[in-house]
This record gives structure tokens, sequence and C-alpha cells, in this order.
């Protein structure tokens, strides 16, 4: 529990130094004295003037990539345990775990035969 | 409470001298990068250039705050300050002698990997409030990269945990300085699995040859487009730290922390992490970027299943080969 108290700590220490940063950036800017322009305040886009906002619909290739994320990352977090105690549960808890992957696997290959992992 | 105090101890100590190597790191890169190019790097401010970073820092610190009208306020302003505290926040476990820990967890891979992951987090949301085309396709991008790259990540660290039976990072050292360093013996799964880590690495702190998401030649400056004066020292500082952080986690995982020959201490690990850091500069000034669809092969249908396959030889090493229990 104290070790939990000192990464907090760690993290409000971490934190304070960003926002030290912001707060001498705030004493030690230069201010324009009109108010801001819309050029100067228009997003870059070039020189151009902006086509609409970026706000928009993208590519669904990368809805597959957070699918296959979330697949392997799951996999990974029930790997953890089992990778610790591994020496005390022996050879059936290998055994186990190789099936769990394997079957795992056998999705990755699905996956790659289906051209899923390509990023066309 | 006691907890708290040793924390804000420690943490004031590690943050400071991580900031003051950042600050020397940076000097070190652009004279590194000027020699491999034949030219001379930084000179004029101080000692053979050596201010230029704190002039660099001061200067844009003056510069004004400017930000988009149609930007999203809140999350433009938010997102350089989480990224400093992702980036800073997974060095509370890492062991830089066997005393000079922030904070001991017994999960302590799994914290690193956790913060490590949370990174995503700013960059996308800076792409994503700028309300600017570029800094929105480098968002993506870099969400796209740095998840893929998770994965190979994750499971690779899975080989020190599974060698040495626990994720309390000074147990891992403890474990490779009464054994081998993992990066030595056994050198398979151990080699290989450290040269994934750094590979991941690499692309996890978005550095060439990884570096798509900000491809300043194609994407402006990818996310920091819109950003100025302090907003942006502040991502870049980000930058630099998760870079060092993750050397100094390579070194406590897989090189044998502050264990080392004569005699081991807080200066092996400094020198190891230094070297690994070095090493990410020499990759970024030598090689080129890759293009989006190399970089996803190279992760989904090499590196991952690499990964898996190592993690199962590192288990197969602790079940199968008597004296490595």
């Amino acid at each position: 529990m104290t070790a939990w108290l000192s990464a907090l700590s760690f993290l409000v220490v971490s934190t304070l130094v960003g926002a030290g940063m912001l707060v001498a950036a705030r004493i030690l800017r230069v201010r324009a004295r009109a108010a801001a322009s819309e050029l100067k305040t228009r997003t870059y886009e070039c020189g151009e003037e902006p086509a609409g906002m970026a706000w928009m619909q993208f590519h669904a290739r990368y809805y597959v990539v957070a699918l296959f994320f979330v697949v392997f990352d799951v996999e990974a977090v029930f790997l953890f345990p089992w990778a610790v105690v591994l020496r005390e549960l022996g050879v059936g808890a290998f055994i186990a775990a190789v099936g769990f992957v394997l079957v795992l696997m056998l999705g990755w290959l699905y996956a790659l035969k289906k051209e899923a992992l390509q990023w066309q | 409470m006691s907890g708290l105090v040793h924390g804000a101890q420690y943490a004031v100590m590690i943050v400071s001298s991580l900031l003051a190597v950042i600050a020397i790191g940076i000097w070190f890169e652009r004279k590194f990068a000027g020699r491999m190019q034949s030219r001379l790097g930084p000179t004029i401010v101080g000692p053979v250039g050596l201010l230029q970073p704190l002039a660099d820092v001061v200067k844009l610190l003056q510069k004004e705050d400017i930000v988009p009208k149609d930007a999203d306020r809140a999350l433009f302003d938010l997102a350089p300050l989480l990224a400093v505290l992702f980036s800073l926040g997974a060095a509370a476990v890492v062991p830089f002698s066997p005393t000079a820990v922030a904070a001991d967890l017994d999960i302590g891979v799994l914290f690193i990997l956790a913060i490590g992951a949370l990174m995503v987090i700013p960059t996308f949301a800076a792409g994503w409030a700028s309300n600017n085309k570029f800094a929105l396709l480098g968002g993506m991008r870099a969400v796209a990269q740095s998840v893929s790259y998770a994965v190979p990540l994750v499971l690779v660290v899975m080989v020190p945990v599974i060698l040495s039976g626990s994720m309390r990072v000074s147990e891992i050292v403890t474990f490779q300085s009464e054994h081998h360093w993992f990066a030595v013996w056994p050198i398979i799964p151990g080699l290989p699995a450290f040269a994934l880590f750094f590979i991941a690495m690499l692309a996890e702190s978005n550095r060439i040859p990884f570096d798509i998401p900000e491809a300043e030649s194609e994407l402006v400056a990818g996310i920091t487009t819109e950003y100025t004066g302090a907003k942006f020292v502040l991502f870049y500082m980000a930058e630099y730290v998760h870079t060092l952080v993750g050397s100094a986690v390579g070194a406590a995982l897989f090189l044998g922390g502050w264990d080392g020959p004569f005699k081991p201490g807080l200066h092996w690990m400094v020198l190891k992490t230094l070297l690994l850091f070095t090493a990410v500069y020499w990759v970024r000034w030598t090689l080129l970027r890759f293009r989006s669809d190399q970089l996803m092969d190279l992760c989904w249908k090499r590196l991952v299943p690499i990964a898996v396959g190592l993690v199962f030889l590192a288990a197969a090493w602790v079940q199968f080969v008597p004296g490595a229990r």
C-alpha cells in the first residue's frame, strides 16, 4: 500500500512539472496588443482557407487494427498472472497456456489468410 | 503517509535528473547528428553549444500562445499536460539502484505497460482537438501504430517476467544480478526478446524509422502542427522523456539494471540507459521512414507471432531446463 502512495505522489510531481512549465510560460510570454485576427487563429492548411472542419469520417482499417489490439491485449492480460506463477504450477499450466494461445493463433492465421492484416 | 513523502522525495530527484539528462541529451543528439552529417551542430550558445537546449526552452516559453478558434479548447490545453504525465509516470517503478526507486510496486511491469499505453490518449487528443487535418491524420496514425506495437511490446516484456518469476522490477534486476542478464542468457529467447523490445520501444516513442505520425515532410508537424510556445515544449519534452524512460526500462528488464562488474550500483544503470538512449538516436539519424503498410506488416505479420513464440520458449525454459527454476 505504501508503494502505491509513493506511485501516486510520483504522478502528482510529474503533473506539477508540466503545470509549472505552463505557469512559467504564462508569466514569460508576450501578449498580443489587439485581439487576435481571424487569419491568425485559423487552423493551418498550407496557407489556403481550411476546407470545412477536420472532424470527419475515417477509414475502417483503423477499426480493424483496434479490434486486433483488443484481442491480443486481453490475451496478454490473461497470460501475465500465469507468467508469474508458472514455476509453481508445473507442466499442466504450461500445456494449458499453449492450448489457449494456439486457438488464438489459429484466429490470427485466419485473419492473415483473409488479408485482414493487410493495410490497403 | 510515509509512502507519500518517500514517493515525493524520490520523484523530485528522479524527475529532475531525467529532465537534466534530457537537456544534455538534446544537445548531444544535435551534436551527434551534426557530426554524422559532416557539420558541427550547435556551437554558439555556451561552451561547444552546451546551453543550446536551455536557450531553446526559454525562447519557446516566451512565445505567444495561439489557440485555433475552431479547436476543442479544453482538450487542446489538457493534451500536453497529460503527455508529460504519462511519459514521466513509468519512471516511478524503475529501480535506478537497489535503493533509488520511487515506488517499488509488486506489479511494476504491468504499471509500466499501463502508463506507456496511456500515451496514446494525449497524442490522439492533441490530433483531434486541433481541428486540423494534418494533426488529425497524425493522431490517427499514431494511435494505429502505438496500439499495434503495444502487442509485441507487452508480449516480450513477459519474457523477463517468466524467467524471473516476478513482476516487481527490482526483483527482476536482482534475479539477473544473481544469475545472468536476460539479454545474454538464456540467449534464446533473451536476446531476440531484447531486440523486439527495442524495436517496439522505437515505435512506441514515434522515433524514426517509425515516425509516420509526425512525418514532417508530409504532415507539417503531425499532432503538434497547431501548438505554440509552452505547450509545444511539453510535447517535445514528453517525446524525449518517453524515449529515455523506455531506455531505462529496457536496461532494467534485459540488461541487468544496476548490476555490473567491479562495483554494482547506480552508475551501471545510468551507463546502460544512456547507451540505449544513444542507440535510439543512432538509428534515428541512420534509417529512413517506413510506409504505413510496411509498418503494419512488420508488426502484425512478423513481430506478433515471433513475440508469442518467444513467450513460450521462455516458459519452456523455466519448465524443462534443469537449474532454471
